[in-house]
């Protein structure tokens, strides 16, 4: 673990400032009806997109998810560029057809999201199969909630993989919820870590609130992937501090659960490290504060200039 | 001019297909050593080894959904699906992933895959195994639809759905023992074209799929009784050549559509809407669809023939119409 430089640790920390800080601003976009749809916050998660991206090459590949901004930073995708896409702009990747949470962005090896959970699972595989098909060496990440583990496409996949030992690592981003229900209500194995040895696969778990955990279970399994020994599944702990949406009263949730949810904060925790290992001092912590919200403010001004998705492109793109 | 079967006309256009292009790959249950399950695939394993022929676990919706994210990087799969029943378990990556993929990333990508499946009845395969639910398919947007009857027509299909660049339902049916003509020398078909498969003037009947066969045979006794229907094989479903439709039912006047899906709800309804939407005063008789009953499909002979349609039905529809024409007249 000692192995992390200085300047990894800074490079990390900031684009887990910049993911909360975007996150931030999305929820603020999305109350004031800028942002169109549901939105699911990432908060309180954002270490394990963040953690397993940042080790990858620009031309490997990782699924988005409902929660995904910390991938699409991970992916070092220019902050004007998906922001253009969630504001529902032509010059967003998807010429914004598709927004923040259908994100699809393959320049930056960003897969889409299926709106059906677990239907992600089969296509990462199918991206792995052609890597491997093609010897390209590129890897791909499938990261998903706790939740869609217990859909079949994860146990036909996850077999699959590993039978044909394909450069793919899974990350499971464990909340202990799917939308209002309790993993504890509806898994009969919490600790998903431990379904690997059922494909004989490798299984990790990790605490996701931690970014250096998950980024060096990430840079094993990825060194693994690429090496041609297989997948890994890898298990984040990680608390979710809202409702499944921004809106979401909660009323099936303890407070009290909330209340210690929110009191494991990733960002708070690696920034307190960083100080004490005198990587950070409160003045340039600042001023990398002030400097990523600049940043972002600049991309929503570029979305908001740039020319809003219009009627004929909903018809085009069908077909080939 | 060479004579085969649809099986075998199946086999050559994988194997012209997969030697042309190495970015075609075969996957599917018991697609490679063993040669398919009807032989579909027999001989690629050896010709082309298992990272291209890959035998894959009982996992449809795996298979499907593993072409699909193959397809979006570069590969042109075909995924069997070994029957169109079990295409249930594949639906999702089928419906929600292969079709959306273009879309869903305003083209950045496009998914060419070909998923290969075996639809029809008639065989006592009971109630999972002879489904004709290609209505499910043409209800999706993105997604290409193709049911070819003949040798000729499979196998030029086929090779062109390979090398198209959407995703593709290709039906085969379960008469793989039929045998018809194909060129010796290579040639492809464009989807989206149907065949005049016989001309007549009384009446136009639209079919597709196996049973295009009795629709067939139906006419040589119908011509006996000297009514003569012009047979229209549609071959592709999506996208609908509505052209060739439009002309011959200008010509006759008369329209019978027969496919072997169930009726209610079935492709045919689509068929008959949309002329009467466009040619309603070329009609002079009211349109006649045939199709299965609304029941699942039962396994024994008897009662497997109850349900589906037989040439009887599509002869007393073709004279109802053409007595209900002289009626009119
Ligand atoms: C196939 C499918 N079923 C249900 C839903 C509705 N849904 C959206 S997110 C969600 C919860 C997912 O839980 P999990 O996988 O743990 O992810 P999390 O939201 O906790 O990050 C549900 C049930 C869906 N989108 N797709
Ligand atoms: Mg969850």
């Amino acid at each position: 673990m000692g192995e992390v430089s200085n300047e990894k640790k800074k490079e990390l920390f900031t684009l887990l400032l910049k993911t909360r800080r975007l996150e931030e601003k999305l929820i603020e976009l999305m109350t004031t009806g800028e942002v169109a749809g549901w939105f699911h916050s990432n908060l309180g998660q954002e270490a394990v997109g963040v953690g397993v991206t940042a080790y990858l090459e620009p031309e490997d590949y990782i699924n988005n998810t409902h929660r995904g901004r910390a991938i699409i930073i991970g992916k070092r995708v220019p902050l004007k560029r998906f922001m253009a896409e969630a504001l529902g702009r032509k010059n967003g990747p998807c010429e914004g057809i598709s927004g923040e949470m259908h994100y699809f962005d393959l320049k930056y090896g960003i897969l889409g999201q299926s709106g059906t959970l677990g239907g992600q699972i089969p296509v990462a595989v199918g991206v792995a199969l052609a890597c491997q098909y093609r010897k390209s060496d590129q890897v791909v990440i499938c990261i998903f909630g706790d939740g869609t583990v217990d859909e079949g496409n994860f146990h036909e996949s996850l077999n699959i993989a590993s039978l044909w030992k394909l450069p793919i690592v899974f990350v499971v981003e464990n909340n202990g919820w799917a939308q209002f229900t309790p993993q504890k209500a509806t898994a009969s194995q919490v600790d998903i870590w431990r379904k690997a040895e059922g494909y004989n696969m490798l299984g990790k778990v990790v605490d996701g609130t931690d970014i250096l955990e998950v980024y060096e279970v990430a840079r094993e399994a990825i060194a693994r992937a690429r090496k041609g020994d297989g997948p890994t599944l890898i298990e984040c702990k990680v608390r979710r501090w809202e409702g499944h949406y921004i809106g979401d009263p909660q009323k099936y949730r303890d407070p009290k659960d909330i209340e210690e949810a929110r009191r494991v904060d990733p960002l708070s925790k690696f920034q307190k490290r960083l100080m004490d290992e005198k990587i950070l001092t409160l003045e340039s912590m600042n001023e990398l504060d002030e400097s990523v919200k600049r940043e972002i403010e600049e991309a929503i001004q570029f979305a908001k200039s740039s020319p809003v998705a219009s009627r004929e492109q909903a018809f085009q793109n069908v077909y080939v | 001019m060479k004579e085969i079967t649809y099986v075998k006309a199946i086999n050559e256009a994988l194997r012209e297909e997969l030697a042309r292009d190495d970015s075609v790959i075969v996957m599917g249950e018991d697609v490679g050593i063993s040669g398919g399950s009807f032989n579909a695939t027999k001989g690629l394993f050896e010709a082309f080894g298992s990272k291209r022929i890959i035998d894959t676990p009982i996992s449809e919706s795996a298979i499907a959904g593993i072409a699909v994210g193959a397809a979006i990087s570069g590969l042109r799969p075909v995924a069997e699906i070994m029957f169109m029943d079990f295409t249930a378990l594949a639906m999702d990556s089928i419906v929600n992933s292969a079709a959306k993929m273009r879309y869903m990333s305003a083209g950045q990508c496009k998914a060419p895959v070909v998923f290969r499946t075996l639809g029809g009845g008639g065989v006592s395969a009971g109630p999972g195994h002879s489904q004709s639910l290609e209505s499910w398919f043409c209800h999706v947007p993105g997604l290409k639809v193709v049911y070819p009857s003949t040798p000729y027509d499979v196998k030029g299909l086929l090779k062109s759905s390979i090398r198209d660049d959407n995703p593709i339902i290709f039906i085969e049916h379960k008469f793989l023992r039929a045998k018809g003509e194909i060129p010796e020398e290579e040639y492809t078909l464009p989807l989206g074209q149907a065949d005049v498969k016989r001309e007549g003037s009384d009446v136009t009947v639209v079919t597709w799929g196996q049973l295009f066969f009795k629709v067939a045979t139906s006419a040589e006794k119908l011509a006996r009784e000297g009514i003569n229907i012009e047979i229209i094989d549609l071959r592709t479903l999506i996208p609908l050549d509505m052209k060739t439709i439009e002309s011959s039912v200008k010509k006759t006047g008369k329209l019978v559509i027969a496919h072997e899906a169930v009726k209610i709800s079935g492709f045919g309804a689509e068929i008959a809407a949309s002329v009467v939407e466009h040619l309603f005063d070329y009609l002079d008789a009211p349109i006649r669809r045939i199709g299965a009953a609304f029941t699942p499909i039962p396994w024994g002979t008897v009662v497997e023939n109850a349900v589906l349609p037989q040439e009887a039905d599509i002869i007393s529809a073709v004279k109802d119409i053409v007595r209900s024409r002289q009626a009119k007249n």
